[in-house]
Formats: structure tokens, C-alpha cells, sequence
């Protein structure tokens, strides 16, 4: 259960996975070669459902690999001052580390999103196994008396030279370091911006498609409801009038559109709520039926959210009068059904970019792990299916 | 839609808003024929018993003790006469008691006539019409809790996954044509599930659902 190389082999040669994974302990045992090769395959082996593996994927990650390069010039000088200091077992396991700690930025930049996970969760509390549990002042003071103890250390070691002669080299050492921070100094920087406003860039979108959301939600909404209602002036008012203490409650403080109030606390009530709303603005009937009732949690909240899309949706498109609402509350997901007999469409020959339907109900849903399936045809009404898990994602 | 060559059903209206009883009777047009209605429960009763009709339609609540008192002062006297209850709130313990009590199907009022015509003709064939909402409560007290301790027959306090199913499809909104179609069934097959439901239902011993049947002294 480690990089899943037994399973693969197994669904390969159709070998049991039980005696593939003990062929493999036992070979493992007997002569250790079998870790290396566990350990290759899992590199070079692309996981289910990926085009490529772990080491392809390595090779073209520029980024990762001027990161790695990078970190050369920091090993050299390290390497000087710890050759000045005349601490020969640094030197001797210096270098190895130092591939050993390349590989492994490569590796983790480059594995799959689930082996990541893995990785973070059982590999690293292991390194850090011992330090779990104890306070974060016990953590500092050991590391301030290890400082300590190696600071005493390197102080005796200068001792038992002759002063002099011992702090010549240290001396070229500060040198050579400042040369190369002189050199090398500015390109390291670059690096550590671009690693930043890639993040800030993935910030940003996030963002960005969060925003569209809300504002598909309620003012475009709103406008195709003013241009269908041109003809009746009170009630365009009334649009006007609701949507702009709408936007106004979200741009001043901070309250999204469209979404669900801070005190509602059940699902049951959220979807009340969602039924009394979308009948008052839409002039449709929704019926509703639940079956079990529990927490509204985020992920819950963002299906209502979505699913009061699905539900505007057929007010707006479907013609039919009436739209059914059917959620129930199962042992780990809630499944939701939001069904109109209208006049239905093909889901395929929706364009990609329409906002409703990508970034209000499947994008809204997909980020907290959740699914949608649309059922319609031309003439046969339509039907949207959500299944959402209950509580957060373990993260 | 009158349906040629079916006899027109007997029916009788219970139900305390005029404007209703006379909206009822203008969607179910020349379909069926309406014997009599009446606006509360002692007179109903009275009504009924001498008349006989085929299907009554039973508003829930109803001055007078409501539809359960009809229920009661009919079905022990003329078991062959069949009611299909509806209402507009939908506390399912109200729902509950009157389908334990002997109505063969509930509905809401906001179903539309052609529905409504095919809801009676269903309960005058002895057959169940459930709405989504009935559907609803029904998976609800059959979901959870555990069974009954004193449960003489098994059989009678699960639904079967096939009605589980159906009672699924038609909480969703789909019509018993719809739900046949999607399960690749008979639309007669899915009577008869919903017939062994309603069954279930007035029979089970259920803790959920004698609960609501004792709250309502019905047991």
C-alpha cells in the first residue's frame, strides 16, 4: 500500500495482489534489491488514470530543476566552510544528502495529487515521529540547546588548532560566500519570486471563478429576469430594488449573493428556504420532499447553492410550472434531485463557457468532492442529480 | 380526460373551503360524477353513509375532527368505500394517521386536474396513489430507528429494495408511467409495489409509525 506498484502488477499478470505484495516482502528480505526495484517501478510506472510517470514528468519540470540546481552553489559553500572547520564525516555524507534531498523535491513536485497526500500524511509525521504531542516550547528549547551544544563544539574545535592558522580559513570562507551571494544572489531571488507569483496567480483565479459565480448568480439572473419582464414596470422596480441591497450586502459586508444566511444550521431549513425563495422570485412552484435531516455543513451549503441554480434554471428555461426538489440524507452523502417536465435540452450542445451550468453547479460541487449528472432531452424535461459528501474533505 | 368505455366514478367531496370544492369540481368536469360534498366531518359521515359513493375526496383537516373522524365513521359501517385524502400542509403525522386509519392514497392540493382524475380513477380500481410528499414521509419512518421488538411478521416492518426503489422515483417527482419506463416495469407492476406499500403501512408495527398512530388515539 505504499506507491500501489503491487496492484498494478497484479491487475497486469492477474496475479492474486495478496501474493504479489508477499513475493515481494519476502525478496525484500532476502536480499534488499527489491527495494530499488519497488522504488523505480513506482517512478517509472505512470499511475491509473495518469499519461504519464512520476520521472517523465521530472525531466520537463524546469522549475523544479533550477530549484535543485540552485541549491548547488548553497552546497559548495557549505562544503568550504565545513572543509575549513576540519569536520570531515559533514563532507563524507554531505554530498549524498544533498542528491538525496534534489531527488526527493523532484519526486514530490511531480507525483500525483493522491500520492502527495500520502506522502504528507504518513511519510513526514514519521520522519517527525517522537515530536508528536509535545508542546511547541519543548520543540524550541531543544533546538536552542542543540544550537548550543554545536556552537560549544565548533568553538573547541577552534581551540584545538592554533587560533591563528584556524581562522585564515574561515576567513576565505566569509570571502568565497560573499562572492558567490554577489554572483548567484540575484537569481535565487528571481527564483523565490516566481515560486510566489505562481501561487499568487493560482490565488487569483480561484478567486476570480468564485466571483463569477456570485455575480451569475445574481446579476446576470437578475437582468434576464428585468428583460423578460420589460413590459411590467412595478416589478422590474422590485428586481432592481432586491438586487441592489443584494450587492450592496455583499460588496459592504461581505455577505455572498444568493447564498444561504449564517443562522441556518439544518439542511432541512436550507432547503426551505431555498423553496420560499426561488417561488417568491421566479413564479414557480417548487415541491419539496426530504427524507432525514442533518448538519448544513460547507460542502452541504455549496450544494444548496448549486442546487438553487438548477432550480432557477427551470424556472427560467423549462416553461413548466412546477419543479420538483428531492433530497435525502444518507449515512456519508446527501443525494439531491432538482426535476422539471418542461421542454428539456441536450446537455451536449451546451456551449462550455455558459456560466450556469459550468461554474455555478459543477464547479461549485466539484470543490468540495462532489458529483452532478445532468439527465435531458428536447421534449422530455430536465433532471440534475447531485451526490455531496456530508461532512468536510479530510485534508 | 374521460376515458371512453369506463363507467363515470361515484364521487363525494369533504372538503370546508367552498372555493376549492367548487375548483375541484370544474377540473374533474364531466369525468366523474359528484354525488354530494359536504363541509365537516358529522355530516360527512351522515352523507356518506347513506349515499355510498365510490371515492371520497378527504381534506386532512376538517372542523369537526378532521378527516380521521370520517374515516372513522365510515369504513367500520361500508369498508367498499375508498378515500383518497389531500391537504395542503403536510405535517406527516397528519398524513400518516389518515392512511393508517383506511385512506388508500393522499395528494397534495396543487396537483393538476389530469393528475387528480387519474389519482381517483387509481383509489376507485383499489389500487394507492402516493405523491412525492407521501413517498417522502414513508422512506422517512422506514429509514431509521430500529424495528420493532414486538413485530409479529418481519415482512410487514421493511420495504423491500424494489419499493424502496419506486418510492424513490416517485419522491423525485416521476409519475408511476415514468417510474415503470426508468425501472424497465409495468406500470401495473408499479401499482401493485405501491399497493404492498400502503399495505406496509397501515399494518406495520413499526415504532415510528405507531407512535404517530397513538399520538392520534388511533390505536
Amino acid at each position: 500500500m505504499l506507491g500501489g506498484v503491487c496492484g498494478g502488477i497484479s491487475e497486469a499478470t492477474g496475479i492474486d495482489v495478496m501474493l504479489v505484495r508477499i513475493g515481494f516482502v519476502l525478496l525484500t528480505v532476502s536480499s534488499g534489491v527489491m527495494m530499488l526495484v519497488y522504488a523505480l517501478a513506482w517512478l517509472i510506472v505512470p499511475a491509473q488514470g495518469e499519461a504519464s510517470n512520476i520521472f517523465s514528468r521530472a525531466l520537463s519540470d524546469r522549475r523544479g530543476i533550477r530549484l535543485v540546481v540552485a541549491m548547488i552553489p548553497a552546497m559548495v559553500v557549505l562544503q568550504v566552510v565545513v572543509s575549513a572547520l576540519h569536520v570531515g564525516f559533514v563532507g563524507f555524507i554531505g554530498w549524498p544528502t544533498f542528491v538525496a534531498v534534489g531527488v526527493g523535491v523532484l519526486i514530490w513536485r511531480n507525483a500525483a495529487e493522491a500520492e502527495k497526500v500520502w506522502m504528507r500524511d504518513d511519510l513526514v509525521p514519521l520522519l517527525g515521529a517522537g515530536t508528536r504531542g509535545q508542546a511547541r516550547w519543548v520543540l524550541a528549547v531543544r533546538v536552542a540547546v542543540g544550537v548550543a551544544v554545536g556552537l560549544g563544539g565548533v568553538y573547541f574545535l577552534l581551540n584545538g588548532h592554533t587560533t591563528a592558522t584556524a581562522l585564515r580559513p574561515v576567513g576565505g570562507a566569509v570571502l568565497v560566500l560573499a562572492a558567490l551571494v554577489l554572483i548567484f544572489g540575484p537569481w535565487w531571488l528571481s527564483l523565490v519570486r516566481d515560486l510566489m507569483s505562481e501561487r499568487q496567480a493560482r490565488a487569483r483565479a480561484e478567486e476570480r471563478a468564485q466571483m463569477a459565480a456570485h455575480v451569475h448568480d445574481s446579476v446576470l439572473q437578475t437582468l434576464a429576469l428585468i428583460q423578460r419582464s420589460a413590459d411590467d414596470p412595478q416589478h422590474v422596480v422590485r428586481l432592481a430594488r432586491a438586487q441592489e441591497r443584494e450587492l450592496r450586502a455583499w460588496l459592504f459586508e461581505g455577505q455572498p449573493p444568493g447564498s444561504l444566511g449564517g443562522d441556518v444550521a439544518m439542511l432541512a431549513e436550507g432547503v426551505g428556504l431555498l423553496q420560499r425563495q426561488v417561488e417568491a422570485d421566479h413564479g414557480i412552484t417548487v415541491q419539496v420532499v426530504m427524507v432525514g435531516d442533518c448538519e448544513l455543513t460547507a460542502p452541504l451549503r455549496a450544494l444548496l447553492d448549486a442546487a438553487r441554480e438548477a432550480t432557477v434554471n427551470a424556472a427560467k428555461w423549462s416553461g413548466a410550472p412546477q419543479a420538483s426538489l428531492y433530497a435525502e440524507v444518507e449515512s456519508e452523502n446527501v443525494m439531491l434531485f432538482v426535476r422539471d417536465r418542461g421542454q428539456g435540452f441536450d446537455p451536449d450542445l451546451v456551449p462550455d463557457d455558459r456560466q450556469g451550468i459550468a461554474q455555478s453547479i459543477k464547479a461549485r460541487v466539484a470543490r468540495f468532492g462532489g458529483t452532478v449528472a445532468i439527465r435531458s432531452a428536447p421534449g422530455h424535461g430536465a433532471e440534475v442529480e447531485f451526490s455531496m459528501p456530508r461532512g468536510e474533505l479530510v485534508r | 380526460m374521460s376515458q371512453p368505455g369506463v363507467r363515470r366514478p361515484r364521487i363525494f367531496l369533504v372538503e370546508d373551503h367552498a372555493v376549492f370544492r367548487a375548483g375541484v369540481k370544474a377540473e374533474l368536469g364531466d369525468a366523474v360524477e359528484v354525488i354530494g360534498e359536504a363541509d365537516e366531518a358529522a355530516a360527512a359521515v351522515e352523507l356518506i353513509n347513506e349515499r355510498q359513493p365510490e371515492v371520497v375526496l378527504l381534506d386532512v383537516h376538517l372542523p369537526g375532527g378532521g378527516g380521521l373522524a370520517v374515516l372513522q365513521g365510515v369504513l367500520p359501517l361500508h369498508p367498499d368505500v375508498r378515500f383518497l385524502a389531500l391537504s395542503v400542509s403536510d405535517a406527516p403525522e397528519d398524513v400518516i394517521a389518515v392512511i393508517r386509519a383506511g385512506a388508500r392514497g393522499y395528494i397534495t392540493k396543487t396537483i393538476s386536474g389530469d393528475e387528480l382524475l387519474q389519482a381517483v380513477y387509481r383509489v376507485g380500481a383499489g389500487d394507492a396513489v402516493f405523491s412525492p410528499r407521501l413517498a417522502g414521509f414513508v422512506l422517512d419512518s422506514f429509514s431509521q430507528g430500529p424495528t420493532p421488538v414486538t413485530g409479529l411478521d418481519p415482512e410487514l416492518d421493511q420495504l423491500s429494495p424494489r419499493e424502496r426503489e419506486v418510492l424513490r422515483l416517485i419522491a423525485r417527482g416521476y409519475t408511476y408511467k415514468e417510474v415503470g419506463r426508468d425501472l424497465t416495469i409495468s406500470t401495473k407492476t408499479v401499482e401493485s409495489h405501491v399497493s404492498s406499500v400502503l399495505r406496509k403501512l397501515q399494518l406495520s408495527t413499526r415504532h415510528e409509525l405507531a407512535r404517530w398512530a397513538t399520538d392520534r388515539r388511533l390505536v
